[in-house]
């Protein structure tokens, strides 16, 4: 405890580029970079199979492998494509956010009551309409846990592609591994935890105002999907 | 490639491999052990669930590889942070689902059970236990699939199972050690995965009744 308190205070930590204020600055610069890209892929992709039912077996099947694959072999593998650059790593951490997005975008709009979506096309509604408008304010709940896991996803992952000599604050856990410096490692791992659960409270406090408006006195039952897609760790 | 490695090295695999479903087992079990209890408790006593929930996703929020580190503090390097932080994991999952099953149990089922003269204790057992058991099945699922996959991650702090295969690997660069330990890695998760689907269906024999 007592170097894990001198490494997070001593003054060297706090500047430079190896300080904590840049690795914490490139963490939040891949990891927002890999959330983003997934979601361009996966929104569309999950409104389209949601909306249409078609591809949703596919899609569940695909995820089962994804939740097995171990994202330290995969972050090696891509890195080996392209040494000395972030973007195979970037790669990986998009590849890793996509599932949870897709898949919870998908059970959000398929699980919508075809009665509520029958009133928003007798309202006059187009299509696109009542999917803008009515479907997916009606999935924002779960496509905001979707997001909210992905991210939680993407900010390990992007600590454990220090590994291959990425920046980041896995810097700091990988570098005081390797020199045995139990205050780094420690003091890197703090830093990572903290920013996780900042990033989640964030989506916690963003969940709770973008939901529908009628959710915040009952459960979500009433027009959402029964059952939840589960978050799965990384 | 190099298959040559494969043929010469598949001991190293099989140790490595079984080095893996120790340690993604023995988590799974404790977090089970554990689990259980808190999850019976979360269930009688409501008020005990809120904070209980909000305690578990803190822990659950922490990155993996924080979190082994951390526990190196607490416990020293080895199997141990690892099998410590993967039970922790499992352990959110598997109380939420167990939670969650019981309270979808019907509650015309539980008057049913109650004017049949079953007293508590034999009801969750004999009733409501086992028609939450296929939640309590689906989160044994996800906490094992989910375990197998960051067994991996304890490599990076020296623990064995097939992450050795992707450090080794990579600093050899091997990319056939890589695959092999990704492929293994896949495949035991969907060998476990099945596993535990067939072992719900037996518990679970009036799901697939014929109707």
């Amino acid at each position: 405890m007592g170097e894990t308190f001198d490494w997070l205070t001593s003054s060297e930590q706090w500047s430079g580029p190896a300080g904590i204020p840049a690795r914490l600055v490139e963490h939040i610069w891949y990891s927002a970079l890999g959330v983003v890209i997934a979601a361009l892929i996966a929104f569309p992709a999950g409104l389209l199979i949601g909306h249409t039912g078609r591809g949703s077996l596919a899609a569940n099947s695909a995820s089962n492998f994804w939740r097995a694959l171990p994202t330290l072999g995969l972050v090696i593998l891509v890195f080996r494509i392209e040494p000395l650059s972030i973007w195979p790593v970037i790669v990986a951490l998009v590849v890793i956010a996509i599932p949870p997005i897709l898949l919870n975008t998908e059970v959000g709009i398929r699980g919508i009551d075809p009665g509520i979506r029958d009133a928003a096309r007798g309202m006059g509604m187009t299509g696109w309409q009542a999917l803008w408008r009515v479907e997916v304010p009606l999935a924002m709940p779960l496509i905001l846990a979707g997001l909210r896991s992905a991210t939680g996803q993407v900010i390990a992952t992007a600590t454990i592609a220090a590994f291959v000599g990425l920046g980041g604050l896995g810097r700091f856990i990988i570098d005081g591994y390797s020199v045995r410096d139990i205050g780094e490692i420690s003091g890197g791992a703090v830093v990572v935890a903290l920013l996780a659960l900042t990033v989640e409270g964030v989506f916690a406090l963003l969940q709770r105002s973008l939901g529908p408006k009628e959710g915040r006195r009952r459960p979500r039952r009433v027009s959402g999907p029964a059952v939840q897609p589960e978050e799965v760790h990384a | 490639m190099n298959w040559g490695w494969l043929d010469r090295n598949l001991d190293t695999v099989l140790e490595d491999l079984s080095e893996h479903i120790q340690i993604a087992l023995v988590s799974l079990l404790l977090g089970c052990l554990i689990a259980f209890p808190i999850g019976l408790i979360a269930y009688r006593w409501r008020a005990a669930y809120g904070p209980l929930l909000a305690i578990t996703q803190v822990l659950y929020t922490v990155p993996s590889l924080a979190l082994f580190v951390l526990l190196i503090n607490a416990v020293g390097i080895g199997q141990t942070p690892v099998i410590i932080g993967l039970t922790i994991y499992s352990l959110v999952i598997l109380v939420r689902n167990l939670v969650e099953g019981l309270r979808a149990v019907p509650p015309d089922v539980i008057d049913a059970a109650t004017a049949m003269g079953f007293r508590q204790t034999r009801r969750l057992f004999a009733v409501e236990l086992p028609i939450a058991l296929p939640a309590v099945v689906a989160g044994l699922r996800l906490a094992c699939v989910s375990n197998i996959s960051l067994v991996s991650v304890g490599a990076l702090i020296g623990t064995g199972g097939l992450g050795q295969l992707f450090i080794h690997g990579f600093q050899i660069d091997n990319p056939i050690e890589i695959w092999t330990g990704i492929v293994v890695t896949i495949a035991l998760a969907l060998a476990l995965d099945l596993l535990i689907v067939g072992g719900g269906r037996l518990l679970t024999p009036w799901t697939r009744a014929v109707r």
